[in-house]
């Protein structure tokens, strides 16, 4: 039986929508919200989305479940009058330097207000100014922009599991803030962007380095060369009133040209490298026992939080840079003597659709001699807004096509920007040493798709794969690993939904079709391309030839993998629990963390202390709760001055604080 | 109990106080009074240190700490005053003594522990004794009908006793 809901008297058919405001969508009636966000858990916070419903009076459409024969009004005087009265106190607390905000052409604060037709706000300001976060690198929070909608939160919770922001405080003082109200660099945030991605206004944005990228570009002693990334060619032309689905990579690379880039390159080139490395890594591992699962190390924001949340998985993080980094590595080795450049002059921009990838490349691993590998990491956003900024009329540019040799590039590189893409590229190279069957139109369909954690089993149950994008899921199948009750042998993480391609450095997503589309369209380039496995790469031929010798050698190392480290979820946490009063006193430090807790850390430092007390040793020792040594598979974990002990305990803990003592004593 | 071992018995009380909450993220509100009680204030070292054994991020156990009035980040002087300044307490002239205390103990609205951590003076919304109004609470006495002098003289007693015990 079919069910109707009756929207200003008019009938519509009530199928699977979950509420007023998407049934109304099919009524083709948009009720403005700020709140409410399809991937998202209802919220309600907004209050924007108010209807009236027969018998019930007013409702928020976005948390009311229609019923049948349910007779809705959307816009009766009193509701647009509500309406009008919610978004001028918005306004009146609002920083509203609109002209200045980046956020100026695609927000919806102004866009409601617009729609709603207010012309004066008859509110005062009641807030005072708020400081704005300007530490992170990728990253700028103005909460004196912010509506308090709650989207930011909610994505880096509910799909991220991070939680590096929360509402803070009460009635005129609530406000988004992380832990403690710190910077975004100092605490838990991985630096995804999502919440940018989400936020209705300019309170979450992008850090910009336009304005570095153009410094670099006018100063005639520098040579500016720039790699772009897969995923950025299928959204690019979004900003420019491009469908979706319109490659755009000649004309990026002809713009590019324009505004004074001496070489543009693909980043699908080192993605390339990243499948030759990553692949010989996984094939060593699996024929020498190795650590495996291996997992992709392609995303920094997933480093970042494997290295916050996981650090007993580190070594099972492939050792790989990732292709961004693997580019400027091979950049400032090879280009000097190919552009005939001093390698202080040669700049490296990256263009990403992502916002961490500003934070890797001023990671200090990644930087010799006080020169990063790569100098600048620009957005897609950032690069539309320069081809904006020059006057470029992108639309009926010439296209052009990248230079060589890191502008060629397989299919295999540029599926990167998908999610499953990079799983699909290996076993693309890995397929006659497992016995892959490989299809003619060599689609691994088994790893597309767009759920959140795909699996798929291949070569007769040999080689069990597992995809994953969004960090909640990426938790999930980690916790799951550690417990042994998952087994793998690659799992791939994405940190943004769909993968790169849905990275919160693109152009602001409208529609679910539009990252569909993105997806698509990725896929669809490869199979234009004349090649399609990276180890067909003629140019990749050549580097090995010329610079690496062999996968995985002595200078493929220096130059392509890395090494990673536990980071501690926010600065500064140790808690000092005693503290002596000699010069130079024995530090010890117990881990206290959940792993370490179970392994019963807690009864040791707390007989440590007694010991300590009782003795009267307090002068010679300083003692300390940490959250996490590093090694949460050898916990407990305690540190008696230079001595690290894993497995500890108690007898052996006290015998060194014993000796320690007594060495001091004399 | 020397004060240098102090932190390490309030760290314990931390423990047992997770431990009779069974580090349920469900209990965080009584987890928060109880390790207030300990430490006057709730040290940010301490709820990172919470928010871990609770499975919960900082931020919004941040989130909880601000929003309830009752919780303090910053320390607490020795002796806490607070004034009722809700609606019956105000309409007999909790305004007066509030400026009085704030004028002797060289405070504001935004400042509200001295320099010397001796006094924290707060404003509450209602103490539910409205029949007393207007209510001054010194550390855990409640004193009724109270006028400006008396509010001062009380601060000037506790003065008197610290000079005493000094």
């Amino acid at each position: 039986m079919e069910k109707y809901v009756y929207i200003n008297d008019r009938p519509i058919l009530w199928e699977d929508e979950i509420n007023i405001l998407e049934l109304a969508r099919k009524a083709h009636i948009e009720i403005p919200t700020f709140c409410y966000h399809s991937d998202l858990s209802v919220y309600g916070a907004c209050r924007l989305c108010m209807v009236e419903v027969e018998g019930r009076g007013l409702v928020t459409s976005c948390s009311t479940q229609p019923f049948e024969g349910m007779r809705v009004k959307t816009h009766t005087e009193q509701i647009l009058k509500l309406r009008k009265t919610i978004v001028e106190m918005l306004l009146a607390n609002h920083d509203q330097n609109c002209p200045q905000c980046s956020r100026a052409s695609d927000c919806k604060l102004r866009d409601i207000s617009n729609r709603l037709n207010i012309d004066k706000v008859r509110f005062r300001q009641t807030r005072e100014f708020k400081t704005v976060d300007l530490g992170s690198d990728c990253l700028v929070r103005d909460p004196n922009k912010c509506v308090l909608c709650g989207d930011c939160v909610r994505f880096c919770d509910e799909i991220q599991s991070i939680g590096a922001i929360d509402f803070a405080g009460r009635g005129l003082e609530v406000n988004v803030a992380s832990a403690y109200g710190k910077s975004l660099a100092q605490v838990d945030c991985v630096n995804c962007g999502q919440c940018a991605a989400v936020c209705p206004t300019g309170a979450i944005t992008v850090k910009s380095d336009i304005k570095e990228a153009w410094t670099a570009i006018h100063d005639p002693k520098k040579t500016v060369v720039a790699q772009i990334a897969p995923a950025v060619r299928v959204a690019l032309g979004e900003m420019f009133g491009l469908a979706a689905n319109d490659m755009t990579t000649g004309r990026m690379v002809a713009a590019m040209k324009i505004i004074g880039f001496d070489q543009v390159y693909d980043t699908s080139f080192a993605a390339d490298l990243t499948v030759v490395e990553e692949a010989n890594e996984f094939i060593a591992r699996k024929t020498n026992g190795g650590k495996l699962p291996i997992f992709t190390s392609c995303c920094p924001a997933w480093v970042k939080f494997a290295e916050q949340s996981f650090p007993s998985l580190l070594d099972n993080l492939s050792s790989c840079r990732s292709p961004q980094q693997m580019f400027g590595a091979i950049a400032k080795e090879r280009l000097p003597e190919l552009l005939k450049v001093e390698k202080k002059d040669l700049v490296c921009v990256s263009i990403m659709p992502c916002t961490a990838k500003k934070y890797e490349c001023k990671r200090p691993e990644f930087t010799n001699d006080s020169i990063p590998d790569v100098d600048i990491a620009l957005t897609t956003q950032e690069l539309g807004r320069m081809i904006k900024e020059a006057g470029i009329n992108f639309e009926s540019v010439e296209p052009e096509s990248f230079d060589l040799p890191m502008g060629f590039a397989t299919g295999a590189g540029v599926i990167f920007g998908n999610s499953g893409g990079v799983s699909e590229a290996v076993l693309r190279y890995a397929a006659d040493k497992f016995d892959i069957p490989v299809p003619e139109n060599i689609v691994l369909q088994e790893v597309r798709g767009v759920s959140g954690l795909r699996e798929a089993t291949l070569a007769d149950g040999n080689l069990k794969i597992a995809v994953v994008h969004g960090l909640r899921n990426a938790r999930e199948l980690c916790d799951k690993v550690m417990a042994g009750e998952a087994e793998y042998d690659i799992v791939e993480v994405m940190a943004c939904p769909g993968g790169c391609t849905g990275g919160a450095g693109q152009p602001i997503v409208l529609t679910q079709k539009q990252r569909r589309d993105r997806t698509k369209t990725l896929y669809h380039a490869d199979r234009t391309m004349p090649m399609h496995r990276a180890q067909d790469n003629p140019f990749i031929h050549e580097l090995y030839e010329e610079l690496l010798t062999e996968p995985n050698s002595h200078k493929a190392h220096e130059l392509l993998h890395t090494a990673y480290r536990h980071r501690k979820r926010i600065d500064d946490d140790e808690l000092t629990i005693s503290t002596g009063d000699a010069a130079d006193r024995c530090q010890i430090r117990v881990c206290v963390g959940t792993s370490c807790y179970l392994r019963g850390s807690q009864d040791i430092l707390a007989k440590t202390l007694q010991m300590v007390e009782e003795n009267a040793w307090g002068n010679y020792f300083d003692i300390a709760a940490t959250f996490c040594s590093e090694k949460c598979d050898k916990g407990p974990n305690v540190t008696v001055g230079d001595q690290v002990i894993h497995r500890a305990e108690l007898a052996q803990i006290k015998n060194l604080i014993t000796e320690e003592a007594s060495r001091r004593s004399k | 109990m020397s004060s240098q071992y102090s932190a390490a018995h309030s760290f314990n009380k931390v423990m047992e106080i997770l431990d009779r909450y069974d580090r349920s993220e469900t209990k965080i509100i009584p987890i928060l009074q109880a390790v207030q009680e300990e430490y006057r204030y709730l040290p940010q070292e301490v709820l990172t240190f919470i928010a871990t054994s609770l499975g919960v991020s900082p931020a919004r156990l941040y989130g909880v700490a601000t929003f309830y009035s009752h919780f303090s980040l910053q320390p607490k002087g020795k002796h806490i005053l607070k004034m009722c300044d809700g609606t019956a307490c105000h309409v007999r002239g909790s305004s007066k003594i509030i400026d009085a205390v704030r004028e002797r103990l060289k405070l504001t609205e935004k400042k509200i522990t001295t320099d010397d951590m001796m006094y924290t003076f707060e404003t509450v919304s209602c103490l539910g004794a409205c029949g007393l109004a207007p209510v001054l609470v010194v550390d855990d006495d409640i004193h009724g009908e109270v006028t400006p002098e008396q509010a001062l003289a009380l601060i000037d007693k506790i003065d008197a006793e610290e000079k005493e015990n000094a």
